[in-house]
């Protein structure tokens, strides 16, 4: 194995609290009836191919996706529609979603269910590319991008590298850590899929150093079989944002990603575990994502798990199976606690982006009282990108946004690490945040132009 | 001691003299000459530099003005809401078309009494970030967040948070109508109405999209969509923009017959005299004078 | 069922606080404080608690009723400042005029730019600047040391000339110290600045812990020694050796705890030399050709007035930057 490395800026050390580690995945009970947003990917939301008393198999079709940057969406049961009606979801908006009746549990046709492992890969990298995009395939850590527009390698680019986000540098969250142990042949096989579908040599895992045991098996099964070769397991120092992007990148192979511009820049693919599984069993199963595993944990929560989850399934009933909402439940998070959202209600439907559903405490949540900046430097510091979150914010609430993209911010990646670190508890990441959408905004204004 | 006192008042006097005599001649030089109407037009206006004209600032403004005023002779498509067009216009031996004065109106009333607070916002103090997070303490998709993007905006200190209600409030002394507020609000809250005969003004203070059953839920005066008031509107003024009933204010007379009907108290008059007491809907007049009267 | 916070990422914070980060500085300035208690007796513990009692009073009442916020002496920055000022002055001052010095560094140098984080000098320093430009005699007279053993605790003190005061008549003015005397602060001077050894010890807690950087002492002791190095090299008649400048004067107790602060120096590592370097140079100068026998309370007020500009100067590395 490779001596552990890391990435070159920055970087803050959060509290891991990973409470459901050693909590095996467990296969949670097919609600009633399943709420499916339609908005699930980043871009636009899909449009619902079936109406109002449709009868629904497990792996059906049942939106599309509309434009470039979009997704398919499946239904996760069988059973009928219900309705198409909006919904309060993690975005803390109410948003269309196809609610279903659950009846049975009725796989579509050419599914296969089974749990053995094909290791042969029949179809070409085209057709694997197509069947990620057919399945409604999405990075399945949090932020959701389609993944068949990363595994599209522009004409001009080579890919040299897949490299697998195995980081899972959130705190709290264990649901990556989990699959790697429990499914790891499946999982190696799914890199190998990737390699071959943007024609990479290599396949790069990083993986934190607090799950080092993991990495050391699988670089066992790498080492001990043929069929892996050109699979290198990377151990990474612990450190947030271990797995950012570029930071990943940078990590890695040492490259990195210049401002403005796509990973593929520097010759890389990165993809999530969770979404390196599914890419397995869309393209050797032909299974659309019709589940996940989602983290359930706080640390007043009974019993932090890890549950396999249908897509649609309300939050609250995984709530309830962990031991029920704790009575100090400050903040409901879903995600994890540096970049995952705050939600409104409970009732929230999973989504192919619900890595964890966490319920952060009052002692944790607690509000901070602001103080003034004392220019201590330490936001700068721990940014991963080299950027100055103190003038960043000043210049966002001062709304001086073409000053704030002279100072690059649009490269801030949004991981919040100023945040963490600042002594004064300024909200530093939220004021960024709104400067970059602001400024993106602008820009893009401009370019219309 | 005497000299040096001495020696140094003559040098002083000397020198400033010498500057004097090459600042008279430099400003002789290269005095730029420039229209004086355009001083006196930059003086009757605002002088609050809040673009609302469409210009960068007050003299850029004027100077349009005096241009428009030479080639045209007209000062169409030149407004500036926060001054008298009128004494603009006599100062360029123009009469001009007095536009109607507009107000800030907040279409809100989701106080923290009429629509509860389910949840509790801790961050950045930015509407234009808040509404990015969640759809509002109330749940409301379309209500005001509180965070006085609008105040930040106001040019002219006319606009304040109600630290009791959670809401904005128009002075309406100071209110010039120049927009600024509406435009930063990042929800459409806010519009530009008329301001009406006597400062009287009848407007829908809702800005709800959703629908009735889910608006009741969230707001105890969220316009529920029941289309009473636009069928008992005798002008026409009133329409449906999807679930929300609103008052066209250039149609609009007046007639405060809306106002009455309206179950949920969401339809607001401001400054008219107290009603005669069987037609009383103590519900919106009360609204109006915390709201509005101020 | 209680409300659910909403708030934008992330929802975990660090440990670190301004609080915390000024209780750092309490305990490490704590063992000069002992020393000097240790030396002074009363008049040194008399002139602390007064210096920071004055200074959080100040800028309670400021914030209470001239400002009318919400008063942040919670955030222990009075505190810090009251020490640091106590520290700069000799032990013998008049109560008085240590509370003038505290209205002025609270008062004018911190509160008048908005408080903590805005103001551009060090307030500790501004204070002492001010009380050693408007009472010259009382702030030069220094007492000499005396361990209160010897003469009890509420002793007076005996005045006497400081060892850079010796200096600045004739190099040769002055009796080689012993390395030993230097390190325990055997000597004359302001009551705080005179231990190199307990300086040194809170210094590096501070490093330890992370509050301050290592690079600005270091290139501070650096540009000192070497430039007063290369002038004992040239004329050893005239310049005595580096290692006296080190450790005479109030260079240890600036460099460690006056040139660190965060408010006032530059963020990056490289500004940071450059600030230090700049305190450095201007130390040597006033000291050896200026009128006054001591020049680090100057050197840094003068480099704080450039931090501006060197934070626009020096601005982090970007990630992308490197090909």
């Amino acid at each position: 194995m490779n001596p552990v490395k890391t990435f070159r800026l920055g970087g803050v050390h959060p509290e891991e609290n990973k409470l459901s580690s050693g909590q095996p995945i467990r296969d949670f009970e097919i609600p009633k009836q399943v709420i499916i947003p339609l908005g699930q990917c980043l871009g636009a939301p899909s449009e619902p191919i079936v109406a109002k008393g449709d009868k629904v198999k497990v792996g059906q079709l049942i939106a599309t996706a509309k434009g470039f940057i979009s997704a398919n969406v499946h239904s996760s049961v069988s059973g009928t529609v219900a309705k198409i009606d909006d919904v309060m979801d993690h975005t803390g908006y109410r948003k269309p979603a196809i609610f279903i009746d659950v009846e049975g549990d009725e796989w579509l046709e050419g599914i296969d269910t089974t749990d053995t492992l094909i290791k042969d890969i029949t179809l070409t990298s085209e057709e694997i590319v197509e069947r990620v995009k057919q399945h409604g395939i999405v990075g399945l850590g949090g932020a959701t991008f389609p993944t068949y527009v990363k595994l599209m390698i522009p004409k001009d680019k080579k890919a040299d590298y897949v490299i697998i986000n195995a980081a899972e540098c959130e705190p709290y969250l264990t649901c990556d850590n989990r699959l790697l142990i429990e499914k790891p042949m499946e999982f190696l096989v799914g890199v190998k899929v990737l390699m071959k579908a943007v024609n990479a040599p290599k396949g790069v895992i990083g993986i934190e150093y607090n799950k080092i045991d993991v990495a050391r098996r699988l670089d066992e099964i790498v080492s001990g079989d043929s069929y892996f070769s050109g699979i290198e397991v990377q151990p990474l120092k612990t450190k947030y944002p271990q797995g950012g992007e570029k930071q990943l990148i940078q990590a890695v192979t040492g490259r990195e990603v210049p401002s403005g511009k796509l990973p593929i820049e520097t010759g890389c693919v990165v993809v999530n575990v969770a979404s390196t599984f599914a890419v397995y069993e869309a393209v050797q199963k032909n299974k659309p994502l019709v589940y996940r595993i989602v983290t359930v944990t706080g640390k007043s929560v009974k019993n932090p798990s890890n549950f396999r989850v249908r897509i649609g399934t309300p939050a609250n009933l995984l709530i309830e199976a962990a031991g029920g909402l704790p009575e100090d439940t400050a903040n409901l998070i879903n995600g994890g606690p540096m970049m995952g959202k705050s939600v409104s209600v409970m009732t929230f439907p999973t989504v192919k982006g619900t890595s964890g559903i966490l319920m952060l405490n009052t002692r944790d949540a607690q509000p901070r009282k602001v103080g003034n900046c004392i220019r201590c430097g330490k936001c700068m510091k721990a940014c991963p990108m080299g950027l100055e979150p103190y003038l960043l914010k000043r210049l966002s609430e001062t709304n001086n946004f073409e000053e704030a993209e002279k100072h690059n911010i649009m490269d801030c990646i949004e991981c919040g690490s100023c945040e963490f670190t600042c002594p004064a508890n300024i909200p530093l990441a939220d004021y960024v945040r709104f400067g970059k959408s602001k400024t993106g905004q602008i820009i893009r204004s401009r370019n219309q132009k | 001691m005497n000299s040096i006192l001495l020696w140094s008042l003559v040098i002083l006097g000397v020198l400033g003299g010498i500057a004097a005599v090459v600042l008279y001649f430099v400003a002789k030089k290269f005095k730029v000459e420039e229209n004086p109407l355009i001083d006196e037009v930059e003086s009757a206006l605002a002088g609050a530099n809040c673009g609302s004209c469409g210009f960068a600032g007050c003299r850029n403004f004027a100077e349009a003005c005096v241009k428009a005023a030479a080639e045209k002779s007209s000062l169409s498509g030149l407004n500036c809401p926060g001054s008298d067009m009128a004494k603009v216009a006599g100062i360029l031996g123009l009469t001009a078309t007095v536009q109607e004065p507009m107000i800030a109106v907040v279409r809100c009333n989701g106080t923290c009494q009429n629509a509860p607070r389910k949840v509790h916002y801790e961050g950045a103090d930015i509407c234009a970030f808040a509404t990015t997070l969640y759809a509002g303490g109330n749940g409301c998709p379309n209500g005001c967040l509180g965070h006085g993007d609008c105040v930040k905006k106001c040019a002219f200190d006319a606009i304040h948070i109600n630290k009791e209600t959670g809401l904005p409030e128009v002075d309406e002394s100071k209110c010039v109508g120049c927009g600024a507020c509406a435009k930063a609000c990042p929800r459409g809250v806010i519009e530009l109405r008329y301001k009406g005969k006597n400062n009287r003004r009848v407007y829908v203070a809702c800005n709800n999209t959703e629908k009735g059953a889910i608006a009741m839920k969230n707001c105890n005066v969220a316009c529920i969509a029941c289309q009473k008031c636009l069928k008992t509107c005798p002008f026409e003024a009133i329409e449906m923009r999807g679930n929300l009933a609103y008052i066209d204010y250039t149609k609009c007379k007046q007639c405060r017959k809306c106002v009455e009907v309206c179950p949920r108290g969401s339809i607001h008059e401001v400054n008219f005299p107290p009603r005669k007491p069987k037609a009383e809907t103590p519900e919106s007049t009360e609204t109006n004078v915390t709201n509005e009267s101020k | 069922m209680n409300q659910f916070i909403i708030s934008g990422s992330p929802h975990v914070h660090g440990p670190e606080s301004t609080r915390r980060i000024m209780l750092d500085v309490i305990i490490a300035l704590t063992p000069a404080l002992l020393v000097a208690l240790y030396f002074f007796g009363w008049y040194a513990l008399r002139l602390t608690v007064i210096s920071v009692a004055a200074c959080v009073l100040t800028e309670w009442l400021i914030q209470k009723y001239l400002l009318k916020v919400p008063t942040t002496v919670g955030d222990l920055s009075a505190v810090v400042t009251g020490i640091l000022l106590a520290f700069n002055v000799p032990a013998n001052l008049p109560v008085w005029m240590i509370i003038v010095g505290a209205v002025v560094s609270i008062g004018i140098a911190k509160m008048s730019f908005g408080g903590l984080g805005h103001n551009p000098f060090n307030p500790a320093l501004v204070g002492r600047v001010f009380l050693l430009v408007s009472f010259p005699t009382a702030m030069t007279t220094w007492p000499q040391v005396s361990p209160i053993f010897e003469k009890g605790f509420f002793a007076d003190a005996i005045t006497g000339p400081t060892p850079l005061g010796l200096l600045k008549e004739s190099a040769g003015n002055i009796d080689k110290m012993e390395v030993l005397d230097m390190l325990i602060g055997n000597r004359g001077g302001a009551f705080g600045e005179m231990c190199a050894i307990a300086l040194i010890i809170g210094g590096i807690y501070l490093i330890a812990r992370r509050v301050i950087d290592v690079w600005t002492p270091l290139v501070i002791f650096a540009t000192v020694f070497a430039f007063t190095g290369i002038c004992n090299l040239i004329d050893p008649a005239t310049y005595i050796a580096p290692v006296y400048h080190i450790f005479y004067g109030g260079l240890i107790l600036g460099a460690f705890f006056m040139a660190t602060d965060m408010v006032t120096s530059p963020m990056t590592t490289c500004g940071k030399c450059i600030f230090a370097f700049g305190i450095g140079v201007i130390t040597v100068v006033i000291r050896l050709w200026g009128a006054y026998p001591e020049g680090v309370s100057f050197a840094i007020l003068i480099m704080n007035a450039l931090v501006p500009l060197i934070n626009r100067g020096f601005r982090p590395k970007r990630f992308g930057s490197k090909k």
